[in-house]
């Protein structure tokens, strides 16, 4: 039996370490905060201090000011907050997405933030950090959610590409602005290391991943185009935001994909109006889902978003863990797929 | 099998009808002529009996991938279709590679249809053996054909185009060999490519030609004498074949409903051998032309009795002539075929009769007898130019329907809900489309038109066909057209389709109409601005 205080406890606020007197990735204001990665519902404005991982701080301060109080820790770099020893490691997610790893006492949570186990050239690999408690997300939570390996689908879409190209139309993917479209690019430099035109959402971003000396295949905006360019044969990035707007017109009989976790389920691909839906996600799908759980080695584990109370439970009756789901706010705020 | 899933899945990937055509011409260019008869087959909308129904699909499925009953569940929930889930979940059991590749033809008659006569444990060992050695599209598919839900996303003029491409011929020549029900045989594919023997089928009907609606007023059509104006009949337009002795009377839905009309049959054995007549069949009494209502008693049901023969006793009327003597005469004037058409039937016994030109010597005094067709029990005029040829489907410029009455309109049924109170258990809340460009537009809602015993038959359709859920709203299959009146019309911001409707109701259940001749928003909104 414990006496004393958790190492993690939920409050209004979010996940919040008493020993430590930090919040990881909260969704309301806060004195000092640990931020997993770069999207917007884990990294929120308005918090008094951020502490995340180094290599990831110029996306933060793209998205939340360039004058962000933050400090950048090297991956496996441990530092003191208050009682507790922290120090982040690679979560495979996005670049710069971080797993907070926290000890108070010797006891060892790791909160996981967004993460996959697939390789993708544009950030660093998961490592597994060995913990009695785990957070974990849950957003591909069913076992309906199996990826297929990220190399067949990079070469399906290729072929896409060049088929549209043979007939001279022009390709438009969607997909997130952050992560699946550097990951793209960064697949994509391997390949055929061809030029791919960018929404002007889109820019910003990609900036970021060079300047943090990630390959990308060679890109340009299609806003910096001449009016009379018809994009035929091009691959041309955006995010879904753009999908069925007037900036569509700039391209003639385009055929559209979206890349995406979701697009695994028929209905959800029928249903977005996509010409082709390719399965490929930042996140981890059921098996490695499960599989991280048990490698942990974690006999309590929390299950932080998406469908939380289904893992909790599979993980409950099927491994004997002591798992919970939590009613987590930034459900349903736009996270990526 | 391989293909046909690869197929599939290239028609549901595309809304672009020129893709659909293309991944249909590659399929057929490759495919052995019995795996392209079943693949036709499908692609026509028919459909093989259900063998497994899909909660045992789902158990069966559970047994092979170890999961815990309450996780299908919470799967099936996600996905909202059994055959998609068992296809998901089952990438977690390895596939035997070694499993050899069978054609469509062989997996339905050597496989699938077969599981009609093994017992239940039988066809599980056998199911699950079958999933084992398919990728996930194929079991996809595989499991759709056993739950006899397999539908293609596809139109029947689309897959007369793209056999027409494949084969170089004419699309009226391959929509005319494709009429009638299709028996998924090689030498029909063979037949279907290269024509038959001329014996093959003599009850063969010819594609129906369709009059687009009149938007533009008469007077754009030029001389009055140019066109022939007929009523528009209320009943249901047909088919009536004579050949070799035997009378084969098709509804529009290219259904056989000879037996359903026995008069027509036997009037129409007076007509010489080789002649095809397009018409129309009404109910109709000593007074004339009976409501649609009467001809529906003769519809719904395939038992006639001697009260409902005597109640709504039917005629064909006949407005067109399409082979004489054996010769296709589509190509004939519709002037002179009128003419022939008007010596043809002058002596046949009443049961079947010519539907009269309405006479009038100008626009003006055609459009003055227009108004009039409420009283002849009509829905307004036809206008057909005298010098068109008979063509296949809809297209414009040679047949024109002026209808009377614009407020109604025929609507696709594409979502459904449960009632409230008594209806609590019945899906009797329907949303209903028209066309837009190629897609359906939820357009209104109607609640009501149908009486009890439609309801109970809609229902059972409904669940049988469930495309999707989103919470309580079933979204089906675009199959059912009914059509629907209402009251006024108006722009609408709050509405996607651009419009309301004031008081919608269900008018009737146009079992006829097949869901692509519905109508479409481009129609309704027309009826809006001429109202304005
Ligand atoms: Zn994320
Ligand atoms: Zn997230």
């Amino acid at each position: 039996m414990r006496d004393r205080r958790a190492v993690l406890e939920l409050t209004p606020e979010g996940l919040f370490c008493p020993a430590g007197g930090f919040h990881v990735d909260p969704w309301r204001p806060v004195p000092r905060a640990v931020v997993t990665h770069g999207h917007s519902d884990h990294a929120r404005f308005g918090h008094g201090h951020y502490h995340g991982a180094a290599i990831g701080e110029g996306i933060l301060r793209r998205r939340l000011g360039a004058d962000l109080p933050f400090t950048g820790h090297g991956y496996g770099a441990p530092f003191a907050l208050g009682d507790a020893k922290v120090s982040l490691h690679p979560a495979g997610h996005v670049l710069g997405s971080a797993q907070v790893r926290i000890e108070v006492e010797g006891e060892v949570w790791v909160v996981a933030g967004d993460y996959k186990r697939e390789a993708d050239p544009s950030c660093a690999p998961f490592e597994l950090v060995p913990c009695d408690g785990f957070v974990t997300e849950a957003t591909f939570g069913l076992p309906i959610y199996r990826w297929d390996p990220g190399a067949r689908v990079i070469d399906d879409l290729v072929a896409w590409w060049e088929a549209n190209a043979q007939s001279g139309r022009t390709s438009l993917v969607f997909c997130y602005a952050l992560g699946k479209a550097q990951r793209l690019l960064a697949e994509l430099g391997q390949r055929n290391g061809r030029a791919v035109f960018l929404h002007g959402a889109l820019v910003s971003m990609v900036e970021a991943y060079r300047e943090a000396g990630v390959a990308l295949t060679p890109t340009a905006a299609v806003s910096d185009q001449p009016k009379s360019e018809r994009f035929r044969g091009e691959l041309v990035l955006a995010p879904p935001s753009a999908m069925a707007t007037t900036w569509m017109r700039r391209f003639t009989a385009p055929a559209t994909a979206f890349v995406s976790g979701w697009m695994r389920v028929r209905g959800q691909r029928r249903r977005r109006g996509y010409d082709r839906g390719f399965v490929l996600s930042d996140h981890v799908d059921w098996p490695d889902l499960i599989r991280t759980v048990d490698e942990t080695g974690a006999r309590r584990v929390i299950c932080a978003h998406g469908q939380t109370d289904t893992v909790a439970r599979y993980l409950r009756e099927a491994k004997g863990l002591d798992a919970v789901a939590i009613q987590s706010l930034r459900d349903g705020a736009g996270d990526d797929g | 099998m391989k293909a046909f899933a690869a197929l599939y899945a290239a028609l549901d990937a595309t809304t672009k009808t020129n893709a659909k055509i293309d991944a249909m011409v590659a399929y057929f260019a490759a495919a052995a002529p019995a795996d392209a008869a079943w693949a036709l087959f499908f692609l026509t909308g028919q459909r093989i009996k259900r063998l497994v129904g899909s909660s045992t699909l789902r158990a069966w499925a559970l047994e092979a991938t170890d999961l815990p009953p309450w996780l299908m569940d919470e799967s099936y929930a996600a996905v909202g279709d059994s055959a998609e889930t068992v296809a998901l979940l089952l990438d977690a059991v390895p596939t035997t590679l070694a499993s050899l590749e069978l054609g469509l033809a062989a997996w339905l008659e050597t496989r699938i249809l077969p599981l009609r006569d093994l017992t239940e444990p039988e066809r599980q060992a056998a199911v699950l053996g079958w999933w084992r050695g398919l990728d996930r599209e194929q079991r996809f598919v595989l499991n759709k054909l056993l739950t006899g839900a397999l539908r293609v996303g596809v139109s029947r003029g689309l897959v007369v185009r793209a056999i027409a491409r494949l084969a170089d011929l004419d699309p009226a020549v391959v929509g005319h060999r494709l009429m009638g029900p299709w028996r998924p045989t090689p030498a029909a594919w063979q037949q279907l490519l290269e024509g038959d023997d001329g014996a093959a089928d003599a009850s063969r009907p010819y594609p129906f030609f369709l009059a687009s609606p009149l938007e533009a007023a008469p007077a754009s059509l030029g001389p009055r004498d140019r066109w022939l104006a007929e009523w528009k009949w209320d009943g249901v337009r047909g088919q009536l074949v004579k050949r070799q002795g035997a009378v084969h009377l098709w509804s529009r839905g290219e259904e056989l409903v000879t037996e359903r009309f026995p008069e027509i049959e036997r009037a129409g054995l007076a007509l010489p051998d080789g002649t095809v007549l397009d018409g129309e069949i009404l109910a109709w009494n000593d007074a004339g032309v009976m409501p649609f209502a009467a001809l529906q008693t003769r519809i719904g049901r395939l038992k006639l009795s001697a009260k409902s023969l005597r109640e709504a006793p039917v005629r064909f009327l006949a407005y067109d002539l399409l082979e004489e003597a054996g010769q296709d005469v589509r190509g004939v004037a519709q002037g002179e075929r009128r003419r022939r058409l008007e010596a043809l039937v002058a002596t046949a016994p009443p049961a079947l009769g010519v539907s009269p030109l309405v006479e009038a010597a100008d626009w003006p005094a055609l459009a003055a007898l227009r108004l009039q067709a409420r009283h002849h029990g009509v829905e307004g005029l036809m206008l057909k130019r005298r010098d068109a040829a008979y063509r296949a489907g809809r297209r414009r410029g040679d047949w024109w329907k002026w209808k009377l009455d614009p407020l109604s309109v025929d609507a696709v049924l594409i979502y459904a809900q449960a009632g409230s109170g008594r209806r609590a258990n019945l899906f009797t809340d329907y949303t209903f489309a028209l066309w837009d460009d190629g897609r359906l537009v939820p357009f209104a809602k109607a609640y009501s038109g149908l009486d009890d015993k439609e309801i109970a038959e809609l229902d059972r359709w409904i669940r049988r066909h469930v495309v999707e859920r989103f919470g309580p709203v079933r979204q089906v299959a675009p199959v059912q057209v009914f059509e629907l009146a209402f009251e006024g019309i108006q722009v609408s911001a709050r509405h996607k389709s651009g419009i309301a409707v004031r008081f919608p109701r269900i008018a009737r259940w146009r079992r006829d109409k097949p869901a692509s001749e519905a109508d479409s928003l481009a129609s309704i909104k027309r009826l809006l601005s001429a109202r304005a």
